[in-house]
Parts: structure tokens; sequence; C-alpha cells
């Protein structure tokens, strides 16, 4: 069986350089972004959905799990965050903090479960565990069903920073993003990372070197989840809504799609599938469920003709790591 | 006790469409390797292809039961031939995202045409009515759909485990390089089988189109549960397939009964428990 990237160049400090520039140009250009008139809300929607890919790829592309069910995180931190912000009242911070640690909680749970089993069958177990939590939150009475929570306070980060002028917000998301970023560079360039890659490559040798996989494979889970929970608070302050799509089986869908078109296993690529979907999204708005068609064309021609990504074939023709 | 009968018996009916498709995930799974995420999709495609036989043609409800699957299953046999295929050798988890985007594809388009809303399908004049057993009312065509849904499954059953093509088609999954030596045609033997699973998705998708109504998403969620129903029981063998299904239905017929609020979750939590006593599955060996 070939391994899902086939790519996989060493840790190399030439690889670490061109990373680390790629990474400052994307961090420069996000920044200047508030001054080219581009509308702030939609790479504030990207930024999050970037941030949720990164989290995702994290388990797939260097621990090869496919979780099928990434949308539970998102949408388990969303409610949270937005219950704490509306009901309880608590600050920004707060807030953020409640719907990360939910989701962290959540991983803990569904990630003993699920990591019992391996490939095909890890795949259905998310996504039948973020069904089953679907199901919950369409029946709790917090999350006010179809409905979801609506109009959550902004209000102001650390009691200084007002998040309800765009430009603020703009700027808290995107350090919340880049520190996200970061946090998973960091992990898949550490030794905990590379006994990932270890385990995606072959497990059977990684047990046999006396790597307690299972350990390795869930804290990877619980990390990918609570960043995924992360993600789905920042969105809390953008969308000022939580609802069931965040839940929905058809999100955790999209948040695979974006990481294939991006590059599975590349560090950019999931930022890159983010902003295109979402882009996509946005233009196509009125074509109604031809959407979804055109969705389910982009897996379908990915998995057939560039397995590696937009990422993986740039970084495949320039023999570079990106 | 009226009620408790009737929710068993919605139970068992949900159970065959759970033994139908998970028996032809199994199937499917087992030549290609690919969880087949476009079988809900294709089940979908069985019903509105009785639909239109109906009001396209005028071909009611039992040349539709062969028709449909053959359409579908020849759809299917098409998928195979111009896109999994490609995917031998491959890891696994392409198949799983293949299909899944062909679902998409297939979901979206009748979406577009016919909106998310039900379109009625009459129950055929010979199947109208019930039977009053004594201790229950029997609509007949919910028995009939019990009763033809075992038949199907026992018939596929005795087709792969007592058959001589059957036993091609296991020795193929077992190892397809040494039953290609022996001069069979696996890839074709493949294709047929992506085409029988498929067909067993449509077939259930005709035998719910009166009980269900015929919509575009009928077949998208439905797929979830099988895959728990699928997780729980194992792929390993085809009557732990068609058990499993029936079994889990009637436990979500019971709790529909007695706690209908847990009616939507009782078969994943059913599989959380599964997974934390015997994480192999019931019947399943270890992948």
């Amino acid at each position: 069986m070939t391994a899902l990237t086939d790519d996989t160049l060493p840790i190399t400090p030439r690889a670490m350089r061109d990373e680390m520039i790629v990474f400052v140009i994307m961090a420069l250009a996000l920044a200047a972004v508030p001054w080219t008139g581009i509308y702030p809300f939609f790479v504030m929607q990207a930024l999050c959905f970037a941030l949720l890919a990164c989290a995702f790829n994290l388990l797939i592309g260097y621990g090869g799990l496919l979780s099928f069910g990434h949308a539970m995180f998102l949408g388990t931190a969303g409610y949270c965050s937005a219950h704490a912000l509306k009901v309880w009242g608590l600050p920004p911070e707060l807030g953020i903090l409640v719907g990360t640690a939910a989701a962290a909680a959540l991983g803990v749970v569904t990630g003993f479960i699920s990591i019992r089993r391996q490939g095909i069958y890890f795949s259905m177990i998310t996504l039948a565990l973020s069904q089953l939590l679907y199901f919950i939150y369409l029946q709790t009475p917090f999350t006010h069903g179809e409905d979801g929570i609506q109009g959550i306070p902004q209000g102001h980060l650390f009691g200084f920073i007002d998040l309800s002028k765009p430009t603020t917000l703009y700027y808290v998301v995107l350090v919340g993003f880049l520190a996200g970023f970061l946090l998973i560079y960091r992990t898949i360039n550490s030794p905990f990372g590379e006994v990932l890659k270890s385990i995606r490559e072959n497990e059977q040798r990684a047990i046999s070197l006396g790597y307690k996989t299972d350990h390795y494979k869930l804290l990877a889970y619980i990390l990918s989840g609570t960043l995924a929970g992360f993600a789905g608070s920042l969105k809390v302050f953008v969308a000022q809504n939580a609802s069931l799509t965040d839940v929905h089986w058809s999100m955790s869908g999209e948040i695979v799609l974006m990481t294939l078109v991006g590059g599975l296993g590349t560090v950019f690529g999931p930022v890159v599938g983010a902003f295109v979907i979402i882009a996509m999204q946005q233009y196509l708005a009125g074509f109604g469920q031809w959407v979804t068609v055109i969705q389910g064309v982009i897996f379908v021609s990915c998995v057939l003709l560039f397995r590696r990504g937009l990422v993986g074939e740039l970084a495949h023709l320039l023999r570079r790591s990106l | 006790m009226q009620a408790l009968y009737a929710q068993l018996l919605v139970g068992l009916i949900n159970g065959s469409f759970y033994a139908l498709l998970s028996l032809g995930l199994a199937v499917i799974f087992g030549m290609l390797n690919i969880i087949n995420f476009a079988h809900g999709a294709l089940y979908m495609m069985g019903a509105f292809c009785a639909y239109f036989l109906l009001n396209l043609t005028g071909l009611g409800y039992w040349p539709a039961l062969i028709i449909a699957p053959i359409i579908v299953g020849i759809f299917g046999m098409i998928l195979e031939r111009t896109m999994l295929q490609w995917l031998t050798g491959l890891d696994h988890l392409y198949g799983l995202l293949l299909t899944f985007g062909i679902a998409l594809i297939v979901q979206g388009v009748f979406q577009n045409y016919f909106g998310s809303s039900g379109l009625p399908y009459a129950i055929p004049d010979e199947l109208k009515g019930g039977m009053n057993l004594g201790f229950m009312f029997l609509p007949v065509y919910r028995g009939w759909v019990v009763v033809f849904s075992l038949v199907v499954c026992f018939a596929t059953w005795f087709l792969i485990e007592r058959t001589r093509l059957g036993a091609y088609l296991r020795a193929a999954t077992e190892n397809p390089t040494l039953v290609r030596a022996f001069g069979i045609n696996v890839p074709r033997m493949i294709t047929l089988t992506y085409g029988l699973g498929v067909g067993l998705a449509a077939l259930a998708g005709v035998l719910s189109a009166p009980i269900n109504q015929v919509r575009p998403l009928m077949g998208a969620d439905l797929i979830i549960v099988v895959f728990a129903v699928v997780v729980i029981g194992g792929m390993g063998s085809i009557m732990g397939s068609i058990i499993t299904g029936f079994a889990l239905g009637v436990i979500e017929g019971l709790t529909k009964y007695f706690y209908p609020e847990a009616s939507n979750t009782v078969v994943f939590v059913l599989m959380v428990l599964v997974l934390l006593v015997k994480p192999t599955g019931l019947t399943g060996r270890a992948a």
C-alpha cells in the first residue's frame, strides 16, 4: 500500500528555511489585507477554516488518520463559546477558553473510542460519532435546535480590545490563526511529529521499535481536535452565530476537501485549500446546489488527477518542501 | 402493545434496509477494498429510477423492482470502470474520498432538479391494505418488504457462500493474483461485484420508495447509520452483516417505543459500546 503523501522529504535546514520564508510572506500578506480593500469578513472566515484544515491535516497528513467527523470540534467549540459569551456573559478570552476546552474534552472521549480501529474504520467511526453529536445538539435546548445561537456579543478582549471593530477583530483572528499554525508546525517538526510520521509510514515497525503508537495517535487526535475547536471559537466572533450546519457531516466533508485541494501532508496546503474553497462558495453562492456538485467534481478530480493537491504539486515541481 | 408491535415492524423494515446496504458494502469492500460512500446516493437513485419508470414509461412497481437495480447497477459498473479501478494499489482512504465526491455530485444534481421535498410513490395495488393478525394490524406492503429483503439477503448469502461463482469471488478477495493465474478474469469480476453491491442498494431504494417517499437526500443520513452498522458487525462475514442489520433495526424500533428521544442515536451509542468492549466488531477479524 502506498502512503498518502509520497514526497516525504527529510527535514533539512533548507526545507526549514524555505518554509519559514513562505511563512513570513504569508503573515505579511495577511497582515496587509485591511489596506487592500478586500472584504475582511471573507478573509477572517477563510482564516478560521484554514486553521481548522491545518488541525485536520495534522491528523491525516502526519498521522495517516482520516477523520470524517472534524465538524464535531468546530460545532462543539462554537456552541460552547457562544453559550459562554451570550448566556453566561463571559469576556471573549474566557469564551474562547471554554470552547477550546470543550473541544479538547471531546477529543479525549472520542479519541479514546475511535483510535481503537484503524484506516477505513477510523473514518467511519469518527463520522458516526459526529452524527451522534449532531442529533444530540439537535435535541438539547441550549443549542436552540434549528435556529442556533444568534446575536452573540463580541465584547472587549482582555477588557480593552474592541472586537466589534472589523479591523481589530481581523488582527485578533489573524494572530490566533498564526499562533495555531506555528504550534502545528512546531509539532510536526518535533520528535513527537517524527514518531507520528513513522506510524503513518509503517505502524507495525513503529510498534516493534517500542513506541506505544496508540498513545501517540490519541495525543495527535486530541491536539488536532483542540486546535479545530480553537478555530471554531474564533469563528463565533466572526459569524456571530453557532448553528447546526457547523456540526453537519457536510461540514466535515468540506474540511476534508479543503485539505485535499491544498495537499495532504503539506505545511501550507490546508491554508491555500481553505481560501480556494471559501472563495468558491462565496462566488458561486447564487448557484444553489450546484456548489455541492462542483465540490463533488473537485473531490473526484483531486483523487484521480492530482492527489498531491495544489501546494503538493507545486512543491513537487520545485523539488522543495512547502 | 399495538404501538410496540408497530414500532417493531418499522424496526424490521429499517433493519432490512440496513441489511441490504451493509451487505452491499461488505461485498464491495471484500473485492475492491473500497468503502463505498456513494452507497446512499445509489440507494436514492434506485428509488428515483422506480419513480421515473412509473411516471415516464408507465412501468409500475413490479418491473421497477427488476429494472431499477439493473439500471443503477450498470451505472455503478460504469463508475467502477471509469474511476474506481484507477485506485487499485492506493491507500483505502482515496476510495472513500472518491466515492464521497461521487455521492455529492449525484445528490447535488438530484437536489437541483427535485429540491429537498419528497415525491410520492404509490403502493402497488396487489400489496395495498392490511391483515389483522389478532395481536396487531399488519400493512401488507410492510410485511412484504421484510420478507422479500430476507429472501434477497439469503439469496446473496447463498450466491457467495455456496456457488462456484461465489467461490471464485471469495478466492479473489483473498488473493486476486493467484486467482488470475488460474485464468479467471478478475477485473471483470470486480466490476460485476461492484454492480451487484450497487444493485442491492438500488433494490433497497425501490423497496423504500412507497414507505419513505422519494427524496434526493434519502440516502445521505442513512449511509452514516449503515457505516455504524458495519463498524458494529464487522465486514468479515456476509451472514454477520445480515444479522447485525436486522438486529439493529429491531433495537432501533424498540427504542422508538420505550425512549423515542434516543431513537436517532441508539445505533451510534451501540457502536461506541461495541468498540469499547470488542474493538474488532462482533463478527469482524482484526483489520
